[in-house]
């Protein structure tokens, strides 16, 4: 490992590694006894590997990669789903790139872009509005996708379409929160959590208070961090100090950033426009309580879901996914990616089968990356 | 894809739709300011912005904004976020 050139601020970096080093001997972790430490953000997880914190880090401590990649827990049904609207007559789909290549049981979006579906990649739901101003006898759907960073785009959007009174507007809302899976994974008998790391920028949209029940509940600690790498050793060495010190608490490593209440105007927009399913499926952890928000009854107008009749409400449940992918046993921490029997052999970042191979914030693209493990060469 | 990235706000362009134009890593895009609006929508020129997905979430100040740049640039995201404003542009056209 290149130390003092993977550091913008290596002094800092390795003061942290020694006060991590030291905290982790006072309350006994060892390789044999780690304290698990769950990030919740792919982007998190991202970070981890590219300075491989994971290795330069006291052996006691073992990251746990959290389902905080919003491609990496999609359904293939709701890709299907996607690939059914874009299939249809007069439909401009729009999307994410990074949902493009995540596998459907057919095909994924860009093989249907390929064969011949009007599927255009956009950075923001503000350029699908303008799509459906440019193209009134068109239907332009945006597939909502991600957590309660990105949920305040596309409420803003339908707000805005129902402003405009544009009538061929839709979102495919399949957005999905992040504190209910954090409840589902505390409730897993198989999981051993310590800790968290929280996400930085879910957080600057809805605060600190969402966590709470993790400290109060489960009796567990959870500190909201930055991306820097020091700022993800902070939030490491203070989940470890509320251990040793018998704590449990929601710490805010982030405040720079991250407002203890989260962002008023966008909050009021999530609230306005969606409302909580009772559950929704997420990929490889399975249904979860009020884990998902769908449109309500007043913006029906702009639901994908309501003008085609296509998605979670409407779908069968339990649609098996590809046999031999291993993502749910990964995103819960019961495998690493290396020990999946299709890592590297059915399944590589070019040849994704699973949604963790997909986005560079999913655990196996990120361990292909960065790892230098190359099982197929 | 949960990460802003750093970017100014230059002008506001339509402020019925609370839309201005903000620079990313040298890249012009208009973006929606709600978030961070406030009362006087011409005290946001100049400052700095958490962007994402094309919305302003979060103002920052210089320094943050240079240090959570370099993060996302070592990350590869910033790259990545120039690209997907570059093939928006080709989607609307």
């Amino acid at each position: 490992m290149k130390f003092a050139s993977e550091f913008r601020d290596p002094v800092a970096a390795r003061a942290l590694f020694s006060a991590i080093a030291r905290m982790a001997d006072r309350i006994g972790a060892s390789r044999d006894r780690p304290v698990h430490i769950m990030e919740i953000c792919g982007g998190h997880t991202h970070s981890i590997f590219r300075y491989g914190l994971d290795k330069l880090i006291h052996d006691g401590i073992e990251f746990i990669h959290g389902p905080g990649c919003p491609v990496c827990v999609l359904p293939m049904a709701r890709v299907d789903e996607c690939v059914e609207i874009a299939e249809r007559p007069g439909v401009i789909f729009t999307t994410f790139g990074d949902a493009m290549r995540v596998p459907g049981h057919r095909k994924s979006l860009m093989q249907a872009k390929s064969a011949g579906a009007d599927i255009r990649m956009v950075y923001s739901p503000l350029d699908a509005l303008e799509l459906a101003r440019r193209n009134p006898g068109r239907e332009v759907v945006f597939f909502g996708l991600g957590f309660e960073t990105t949920t305040p785009s596309t409420a803003l959007s339908i707000q805005q379409a129902a402003r405009e009174g544009l009538t061929n507007f839709s979102v495919f809302c399949n957005h999905i929160t992040v504190p209910e899976p954090i409840r589902a994974l505390l409730d897993d008998a198989d999981m051993t959590l310590d800790g968290f790391i929280g996400p930085g920028h879910v957080s600057m949209v809805i605060g600190v208070h969402p966590y709470d029940f993790i400290a109060r509940d489960y009796g567990k600690p959870l500190v909201v961090a930055g991306f820097e790498p020091t700022d993800l050793l902070q939030s490491v060495l203070m989940v470890l100090t509320q251990i040793a010190e018998g704590r449990a608490a929601i710490e805010n490593q982030y405040a720079r950033v991250v407002p203890e209440h989260g962002n008023p105007v966008s909050l009021a927009a999530i609230a306005d426009v969606y409302e909580r399913r009772p559950s929704f499926e997420w990929r490889g952890l399975g249904e979860i309580d009020a884990s998902g928000l769908r449109i309500r009854a007043k913006y029906a107008a702009f639901d994908a879901e309501e003008k085609f009749g296509i998605g979670y409400a409407a779908s069968s449940r339990n649609v098996p996914e590809i046999e031999g992918c291993c993502c749910g046993a990964v995103m819960t921490g019961k495998m690493k990616p290396p020990q999946c029997p299709q890592f590297g052999t059915g399944c590589s970042p070019e040849m994704p089968l699973g949604a963790l191979m997909v986005s560079s914030e999913g655990a196996c693209a990120a361990y292909w990356q960065y790892s230098g493990i190359r099982a197929a060469e | 894809m949960c990460l802003g990235i750093p970017g100014r706000i230059v002008a506001i362009t339509h402020a019925d739709r609370l839309m201005a134009m903000a620079e990313v890593s040298g890249v012009r895009r208009e973006v929606n300011v709600a978030p961070v609006a406030g009362n006087d929508l011409e005290a946001l020129v100049g400052q700095w912005a958490l962007i994402h997905v094309g919305f302003a979430m979060a103002l920052i100040d210089e320094e943050e904004a240079a240090k959570t740049l370099q993060a996302l640039q070592d990350l590869g995201e910033a790259q990545e976020t120039l690209e997907q404003m570059a093939s928006s542009a080709e989607a609307l056209a």
